[in-house]
């Protein structure tokens, strides 16, 4: 299917009946090179760059629903290369460049909208922290530029400076930050990864991985037994229970992210924000709706929905920063399940079972990973080697001592 | 999500704070071979459904209780507490 002013204009003319599917529905074949378990974004990606980049052919991406119902399709859009260990920084600033060439690559509107990410703090000491951050950023190449009260208050002048517990003194801003269509990254992956052949097999949920002489050969699903030369999992917050298919105990824990739109207002948040005394990021989608969110609920949680006490502590996040939003009403709020590692930072590795791959561990961060994540993972699958942005991601960091701890928060989970 | 506490009764999560997941024995974590100990410490099993957590009763009688919970509906079926539970 493609798009173009004639066509909008000829189908919005016929009442909308005569749109064609974007990409095709696969009925499952007995075997490919490479099975990916999981249709998210991560997934789909990972089947686009494996058929693009190294011309893999016979591709399966197996999905036990439908492409975008998991986290891709429920998180906050949110993009950004704002870290600071090494590692981070140069992964998630590859991520930055291919989304911002990503509608080139896949010839569709995934709505990239770099309008900035802002992280106000309110200390002294936060701001050694962020100016910290903002030169480790610098120094890897990566846009950083921080505000004092001035520069915020240029940006949004209803922000609560004076609040009594949490003045605000300024924020690190990165400009090419911002939010992109969450869906439409879904739907853009999937249709350019069926042009170039890969089959996308919904309501195949996988319930078995066949090892034979310590190899994995093969994955049942309910739709049937697919044989692959290599299988790579990428089922985001299941990463623990298809992993243990293969025999695998894995350092992960599943967690509940929880998510907010209010009703819809006139432009009021130009790009995203971060509360620096609480967990709280907003930012304002096109149709105008508050999205935000915050903590993990921190129990472990396969629900996919999550509890008041975090809605409580999100609202008053928001309201510390901005009171002006608080007679906004909440529409929605929703769950999804995310992994959680003990320093916060996801796997992409070989595991101890022969031609099966790790994709997981992700959290907060696996929407804006997305095209860096699939192309990452896309050459371990097709090479059996790391790709050397990913190679920091190995699944024995814990034990070699080598972990990335963002927040520096230490081996428990529900603290990243 | 409301636990059943030994001591206090029923009371809401809120009051509570979670450890994580209790592994099935005693961790040992000295005198075994270095990939023992990491595991012990990181590993998860992480099952879809019924296990066993170290949760805090902070807000309450400040104990440590071992609970039994539903991850994928958050059903708690009960507590009981964790000293000498291994
Ligand atoms: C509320 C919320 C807000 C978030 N906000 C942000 C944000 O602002 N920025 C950001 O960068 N990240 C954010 N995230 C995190 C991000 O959404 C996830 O880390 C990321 O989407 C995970 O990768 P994915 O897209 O491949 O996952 P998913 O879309 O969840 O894909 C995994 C797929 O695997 C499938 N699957 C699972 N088990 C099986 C099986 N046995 N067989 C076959 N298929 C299976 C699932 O059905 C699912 O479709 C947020 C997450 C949530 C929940
Ligand atoms: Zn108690």
């Amino acid at each position: 299917m493609r798009y173009s002013a004639l066509s909008l204009a000829w189908n919005a003319a016929t009442g909308h009946r005569f749109w064609k599917p974007a990409w095709r529905d696969a009925e499952p074949k007995p075997a490919y090179d490479v099975v990916i378990v999981g249709g998210g974004g991560h997934g789909l990606a990972t089947a686009f760059y494996l058929a693009k980049n190294h011309g893999v052919r016979r591709i399966a991406v197996v999905e036990k629903g439908w492409i975008g119902n998991g986290s891709v399709g429920r998180n906050t859009t949110i993009i950004r290369s704002n870290y600071l260990h090494p590692a981070n920084t140069r992964f998630y600033e590859f991520s930055m460049k291919l989304w911002e060439g990503l509608e080139q690559a896949l010839n569709y509107n995934v709505m990239v909208s770099q309008r900035s990410i802002l992280n106000v703090f309110h200390s002294d000491a936060q701001r050694d922290a962020y100016a910290r951050r903002g030169n480790a950023m610098r120094i890897a190449g990566v846009d950083a530029e921080l505000l004092d009260t001035d520069g915020v208050r240029k940006r949004y002048p209803f922000f609560d400076f004076d609040n009594a517990r949490f003045p605000i003194r300024g924020g690190l801003l990165q400009p090419r930050g911002g939010t992109v269509r969450h869906d439409a990254v879904a739907w853009g992956y999937a249709r350019a990864a069926s042009d170039l052949g890969v089959d996308i097999i919904q309501n195949a949920e996988v319930v078995g991985i066949d090892i034979q002489g310590g190899r994995a050969v093969a994955v049942e699903t309910t739709r049937g037994r697919i044989t692959a030369d290599r299988i790579g999992i990428s089922v985001a917050g299941h990463t623990s229970h298809v992993a243990a298919m293969a025999g695998l105990v894995l350092p992960i824990e599943s967690h509940v992210i929880q998510a907010f739109v209010t009703e819809a207002v006139k432009p009021l948040i130009s790009g995203v924000v971060t509360f620096g005394a609480g967990h709280f990021y907003i930012s304002q989608s096109d149709k105008g709706g508050l999205v935000f969110g915050g903590d993990i609920d921190g129990y472990g949680s396969y629900a996919g929905r999550g509890n008041l006490p975090v809605a409580e502590d999100v609202a008053e996040g928001g309201m510390a920063l901005m009171p002006a939003i608080g007679r906004l009403r909440i529409l929605r709020n929703w769950g999804g399940v995310v992994d959680m590692t003990p320093d916060g930072s996801p796997f992409i590795d070989l595991t101890p079972v022969q031609n099966l791959y790790l994709n997981g561990g992700w959290n907060y961060g696996g929407f804006k990973a997305t095209p860096a994540a699939g192309w990452t993972f896309a050459h371990l699958l097709a090479t059996g080697q790391s790709h050397e942005l990913a190679a920091a991601y190995r699944l024995d960091r814990h034990a070699t001592g080598r972990v990335i701890d963002e927040n520096g928060q230490g081996a428990q989970p529900n603290l990243h | 999500m409301r636990i059943l506490c030994p001591y206090c009764g029923e009371r809401d999560a809120h009051e509570f704070s979670i450890r994580g997941e209790a592994p099935m024995t005693r961790p040992v974590v000295i005198g075994v071979p270095m990939a023992e100990a990491v595991a012990a410490l990181h590993d998860r099993r992480n099952p879809p459904g019924r296990t066993r957590e170290f949760w805090y009763h902070g807000a309450g009688c400040r104990s440590w209780l071992l609970v039994d919970r539903d991850l994928r509906t958050h059903e708690v079926f009960g507590a009981t507490l964790a000293s000498g539970a291994f």
